[in-house]
């Protein structure tokens, strides 16, 4: 029993009760809040290294025995998000303290991301289907908060759609999640695919999960199911849209992962031509849609949509070398994304605009922040050796191996088009002359600008150390696919059906 | 009595749906709330269905389950997701009412301030 995997969710909790208590005295609820983070942060680093070396942690919540209780996993793949979330989330409360407004910080500024880390955490450690869509609506509540913090026209709009489509999804995840109960009689993951995988009847199965699809395809953003994302994601202060950018849409990702790799592995097979089919059209429509805007957050929250395809490729490919390539593309984007949202956004925090037409002269006025540009937004690209090159690499040579020409073809095109608009960014903000008398803007300080220097460095690490990344992507892979080693864990040596069969013949 | 909710349930859901795709907020909202009725109710019928006089509870002396007993996880599992719509549609309905002092409308169309380039 790893009881510790209680940890990363008691902690921000506590503290996000103690910051809401004493929200009024900012530098307090910073300190907290940097502690939980950290907390958090360490917590994540030591259970990649625990996975690595010890395999699949396993807990059972009240002591109750599985598959009956709640049981909470920690795999590779919980690992590494549960590392990234703390990281990410640090990192935006940093970058925070250099540009929100005190008034929005004492409107429970801390507590919500606190509360927002806390329902990622949980959502990455659950392994109870129902469980999870509890977590979802903890993470939900908080990030509508953190959406219309500020109250402005522009975020209740934006807000409106987001919370509308989150809360449909979610109610597709219920009924999925209701009918998956009818169909198998649990709600444990394991246990699930345990008897999900001998069941006779496969299109019931294939419409259950059908629900499964869209209700986590809409969180994810995978089209045609993506419009509340550029609507909404440019609309609060920089720092929520860098954390939502980099981490919320992939939370969707994880789940989607974890459902069709683990639960419903018996379907992954036959849903694939699908899910490629969606990654496909992801991929183009959000680089299409990025072409056509202005505005830098606006251009950003498009690749957002166009990048999830890239993962949901991953899914799709319905293989190990697939999901690992996948995997190692979302840990990379997560990084990756977040930096340029928080090197874009310090842009905008100094021009005070994040128009193109109104931007222009960084390079010359703030070259650090433009060489982290440039640097960021190589690796989104994936240019080698920065990090986004060897998840792309490893998706292309995936397609590639499974004969699956058409998507190989989309997704090496598409990173092209990925390149114009970086370019087009870096030419309009930091290349072309300034827009107006730049003398009177604020310099860039170091609080503004070592935020995107962590991440960048981590993004940079990634790509160095490709092969150390590459095999946790293989060992996270190999884990979510391994439905028979998950009921052993969880259950025990005879799997879910033979400790449900001993506790009713007592 | 099975029959009966099924088609209650997807008149909620066909309910739910068409207002859902109006373009007045309060009509959304409204479909948002019959939706999830539909989905509690639905989740409702995943147990070994609904008869009369079935209870979920464990016989005293025994502590055991009598083998006609009802599903008790539903129950518990509707309980907790009525809390947290009701939670959810209570945040979209503040949401709308700030919307609408914002926009001065409560027609979607109305909306379009983020999407414009």
């Amino acid at each position: 029993m790893a009881h510790h995997l209680f940890l990363p969710l008691i902690v921000p909790l506590f503290s996000a009760g103690v910051a809401t208590l004493i929200s009024q005295r900012l530098a307090w609820a910073r300190v907290i809040a940097v502690a939980a983070t950290l907390f958090n942060l360490g917590y994540g680093t030591w259970l990649l290294v625990t996975v690595a070396t010890t395999g699949r942690q396993v807990t059972q919540g009240g002591g109750w025995v599985a598959p009956f209780g709640i049981t909470l996993m920690a795999d590779g793949l919980s690992a590494i998000m549960l590392f990234l979330t703390a990281l990410l989330t640090l990192v935006t409360i940093l970058f925070s303290f250099a540009t929100i407004d005190a008034r929005q910080e004492r409107f429970y500024y801390y507590p919500l991301l606190l509360l927002l880390m806390f329902g990622c955490s949980g959502a990455f450690l659950t392994g109870d289907l129902f469980n999870l869509y509890v977590w979802f609506e903890i993470l939900l509540v908080a990030s509508f908060g953190l959406i219309t913090l500020g109250g402005s026209r522009a975020q209740l709009e934006g807000g409106l759609k987001y919370v509308v489509l989150n809360l449909f999804a979610s109610l597709c995840f219920l009924v999925g999640a209701g009918l998956v109960y009818g169909v198998a009689g649990t709600l444990n993951m394991a246990h699930l695919a345990e008897r999900l995988n001998a069941i006779q009847e496969p299109t019931l199965v294939t419409a259950v999960a059908g629900f499964f699809l869209i209700a986590f395809g809409g969180k994810a953003a995978l089209a045609p199911l993506f419009f509340w994302l550029p609507t909404s994601y440019h609309t609060p202060s920089i720092a929520v849209t860098a954390l939502f950018g980099g981490l919320l849409s992939k939370v969707g990702i994880y789940a989607l992962y974890r459902v069709f790799g683990t639960v419903f592995q018996s379907e992954l097979g036959r849903l694939a031509p699908l899910i490629l089919a969606v990654a496909g059209v992801t991929m183009v429509v959000g680089v299409i849609g990025a072409m056509a805007q202005v505005n830098v957050r606006r251009i950003l929250a498009f690749h957002i949509v166009s990048q999830v395809g890239y993962m949901a490729m991953g899914l799709g490919l319905a293989s190990v070398a697939g999901l690992t390539a996948g995997i190692l593309f979302m840990a990379h984007n997560i990084v990756v994304k977040t930096a340029l949202f928080l090197i874009g956004g310090a842009a905008e925090h100094l021009t005070g605009s994040g128009e193109l037409k109104q931007m222009g002269g960084m390079a010359r006025r703030e070259p650090f922040l433009a060489v982290l540009w440039l640097l960021a937004s190589f690796a989104l690209v994936g240019i080698p050796p920065l990090s986004g090159f060897f998840g792309k690499l490893g998706l292309i040579q995936a397609g590639v191996a499974q004969e699956q020409w058409l998507i190989v073809g989309v997704a090496a095109g598409v990173s092209l088009f990925t390149l114009f608009s970086m370019l087009k960014i870096w030419n309009e903000v930091f290349w072309k002359k300034a827009y107006g008398d730049m003398s009177r803007l604020p310099r860039a300080g170091a609080g503004l600008l070592a935020p995107a220097v962590i991440l960048v460095a981590v993004s940079i690490a990634l790509g160095l150390g490709a092969a150390p990344a590459l095999e946790y992507s293989v060992l996270a892979a190999e884990q979510t696919l391994d439905t028979v080693g998950l009921a052993r864990d969880v259950c025990g040596a005879g799997g879910c059906d033979a400790v449900e069969l001993a506790v009713a013949r007592e | 009595m099975n029959l009966i909710l099924s088609l209650v349930v997807g008149t909620l859901f066909a309910g739910g749906i068409y207002l859902v795709l109006r373009r007045s907020v309060v009509k959304l909202m409204l479909g948002l709330v019959l939706l999830s009725h539909g989905a509690h109710l639905l989740i409702f019928l995943m147990g070994d269905g609904l008869i009369k006089a079935r209870t979920p509870f464990v016989r005293a002396e025994t502590g055991v389950a009598p083998p006609d007993s009802a599903d008790p996880l539903i129950q518990a599992l509707i309980l907790t997701a009525i809390v947290i719509s009701l939670g959810l549609l209570t945040f979209v309905m503040a949401l709308a009412y700030r919307t609408d002092q914002a926009v001065g409308s409560d027609d979607l169309n109305a909306m379009t301030s983020t999407d414009q380039l």
